[in-house]
């Protein structure tokens, strides 16, 4: 059977962060929709990132956080409210990925996006709006300030060294802890989908 | 205890638990379109197959343009490929495709229903976020990303965790010229554009009673922007008389037993919702958005508000963002804004009778701006058609086009300019969403097309009565 293909395994992790001030940030914002037949192997990839908020249409660098040094190198994320919502793209992970970036802390994400980034290894950590805030505040104040992030103790630590305990769904760490590929792991329940099946078609012979 | 409609269904398709409590649901149906042209090449790679292709169901749906007919009407590179790759997919792995040559073709979840592909009981998915518009036949449907595809591509299975239960009531009956979208733009001004994270939503009351199949599909389909990724409606007689004779939908005996099962499904009265909300349908009037996100939505009659009286600094500049956006002044009646395009179309209100409340108001009447209409699917356009209803359009000077996504996210051709102000009764005004730089109002179809014959938001209650 063919084991669980590696993702890159996440246990601990460190970078620059970046306030990312925007609430309900959409994946349309994230990556907007023209880009969304490019394969993932473009090597334009990582520019898809924000594109329309970093970009003039001429090539030229917008105002924006993430255009500017030390920001730019940061890897994680501090978003506000509802991030990633909206359209149910992929892509929008690929493209934070395309950019290294290795997880998200918001106050809430849309449910699509959330189960999007734990399927490409990408973390996305819950926190309170206010801690959030705070984080944000922080990074504004100290550009190329870094949080430490260590999944298997749930925990991560910010630019003040104060340390936020977040949850996570005990599957979905093993899985990020161990950069597992799902449908590996599912076809090993392969007989038991069968004779779900087939039980299932039997008794609602109408829905098969 | 009882249990809630979405919890009967679910119930009936878990194959196993995990120890957290996540279970391995069966899928029955999975609609795929053109977007998702990659899936196949990335299944083979690993060597995977499709495990029940007579349950997959492919269309075309947001690369084609609503000017082209055939393929080589298609631009070639990307766009084309796309198409092509996913009807030569089809034939290869076994699945039913309706091609854009087919008056079966259109936006997968105007489709889905009409061919009898969605029906109550079932659990059905798609990589699309609307695919939540399905509940409304009564099923669990949600939108999936490319990787959770390619899992019931190859396991016709999910790994989920069950969402918790809400319950939105709309009592009442709605009045005059008020329709599913303006009920459910309302819900989302009401709950926001985060109040539905981590819950579906059952939709039920007097006005969801009354409501027609169309009108419920508008309702679920914006689910999403509630941000929930399930909506659902308890089936009733009108379901199941939609349901029946549609092509795929079950016949004779089978039709009896599945009709009698669908009767079971509605939430037991001691069933327990985590969150129950209601709103009085009489109350409700036409909406219309002015921000970035659906939730910034007014009845037509009001005014742009000042984010100077919001005491939440991050909503107060979110607001503030957004009328720059959009290019608003707070105080703004919202009937003074005049618009440059109009679009009717979008899985939200491409359905028959979203072509005929749009068609009563354009009737006898002009387009003062460019307008676009663009039935859900071939059979919509062939029923408009055989009603008149096109030439309703053509004769008020607005563009009846081929079935398509089109404007709605503008990867088709069909797009605002930078700058440019809808009236678009699609489901996202996003910034951008319909073209860089394009500024997106949220509508009606009756909505829309008073907008298009008075060149601004014009309460449509008025526009008809005056008539
Ligand atoms: S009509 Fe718009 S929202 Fe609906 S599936 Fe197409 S692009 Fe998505």
């Amino acid at each position: 059977m063919a084991k669980a293909k590696g993702l890159e395994p996440f246990k601990t992790f460190a970078s620059v962060a970046v306030p990312i001030d925007i609430a309900n940030c959409d994946t349309d914002q994230i990556i907007p929709a023209r880009f969304l037949r490019r394969p993932s192997t473009d090597p334009d990839y990582p520019r898809f990132l924000f594109h329309d908020l970093r970009f003039n249409e001429d090539g030229s660098e917008k105002d924006f956080v993430y255009n500017k040094a030390p920001y730019c190198d940061g890897r994680i994320f501090v978003a506000d409210i509802n991030w990633g919502c909206g359209s149910s793209r992929e892509n929008a992970v690929t493209a934070l990925a395309a950019n290294g970036v290795r997880s998200v802390i918001a106050p809430s994400f849309g449910d699509i996006h959330y189960s999007n980034c734990i399927k490409n290894g990408v973390l996305p950590i819950r926190l309170s709006s206010a801690d959030c805030e705070t984080l944000r505040r922080q990074l504004h104040d100290s550009p190329g300030a870094e949080i430490a992030i260590d999944l298997d103790e749930q925990s991560l630590t910010g630019p003040d060294q104060t340390t936020y305990a977040f949850e996570i769904n005990p599957f979905d760490k093993h899985r990020l802890l161990n950069g597992l590929d799902e449908i590996g792991l599912t076809l090993e329940f392969d007989d038991e989908i069968s004779r779900f099946a087939e039980n299932y078609n039997a008794k609602h012979r109408w829905a098969s | 205890m009882g249990k809630t409609l979405f919890e009967k269904i679910w119930d009936e398709h878990v194959i196993t638990a995990r120890d957290d409590g996540d279970v391995l649901l069966y899928i029955d149906r999975h609609l795929i379109h053109d977007l998702h042209f990659r899936a196949f090449g990335m299944l083979k790679a690993k060597g995977l197959q499709i495990r029940e292709p007579d349950k997959l169901f492919g269309t075309p749906d947001h690369s084609i343009p609503t000017t082209a007919k055939v393929l080589e009407d298609i631009p070639e590179g990307e766009m084309r490929q796309t198409v092509e790759v996913l009807e030569k997919s089809a034939a290869e792995f076994g699945f039913t495709h309706f091609p854009m040559t087919d008056d079966r073709h259109g936006i997968v979840h105007v489709i889905g229903p009409e061919q009898g592909i969605t029906l109550p009981g079932i659990t059905l998915v798609c990589g699309d976020s609307h695919t939540s518009t399905h509940g409304a036949l009564g099923c669990i449907s949600f939108g999936i990303g490319s990787t959770e595809l390619q899992h019931v591509l190859a396991t016709q299975s999910l790994w989920q965790r069950k969402p918790k239960m809400m319950r939105i009531n709309i009592t009442g009956r709605l009045g005059f010229g008020v329709s599913g979208k303006d009920v459910i733009l309302a819900v989302i001004r009401e709950i926001s554009a985060a109040g539905g994270t981590g819950y579906a939503i059952e939709y039920a009351g007097s006005a969801i009673e009354a409501m027609s199949m169309e009108g419920r599909m508008t309702v679920c389909n914006m689910t999403i922007e509630a941000g929930a990724r399930s909506g659902i409606i308890a089936p009733d007689d009108k379901t199941i008389e939609y349901c029946a004779g549609r092509p795929y939908s079950p016949k004779g005996e089978l039709w009896d037993d599945a009709a009698s099962y669908w009767r079971t499904l509605p939430s037991d009265d001691d069933a327990h919702f985590d969150k129950e909300i209601t709103l009085a349908g009489d109350a409700i009037a036409p909406m219309v958005t002015w921000g970035n996100s659906p939730q910034w939505a007014l009845p037509v009659t009001d005014t742009i508000p000042d984010p100077s009286g919001e005491s939440d600094p991050l909503v107060r500049a979110d607001m503030e963002a957004a009328l720059d956006y959009m290019d608003l002044k707070p105080g703004m009646p919202l009937s003074d804004i005049s618009v440059d395009t109009v679009f009717i179309g979008a899985c939200t209100n491409s359905r028959i009778e979203d072509m005929r409340a749009a068609a009563q108001v354009a009737n006898g009447r002009r387009a003062k701006v460019r307008t676009l209409v663009v039935p859900g699917s071939g059979l919509v356009k062939k029923q408009a058609e055989a009603e008149g209803l096109d030439r309703i359009f053509t004769d008020a000077g607005m563009e009846w086009r081929e079935p398509g996504c089109s404007m709605c996210v503008g990867m088709n051709g069909d797009m605002l300019a930078p700058g440019e102000r809808s009236a678009s009764t699609s489901n996202r005004n996003f910034r951008g969403r319909q073209g860089l730089g394009s500024r997106t109002h949220l509508v009606s179809p009756a909505m829309a097309a008073a907008a298009s014959v008075t060149g601004c938001f014009t309460d449509v209650r008025k526009l008809v009565e005056e008539a």
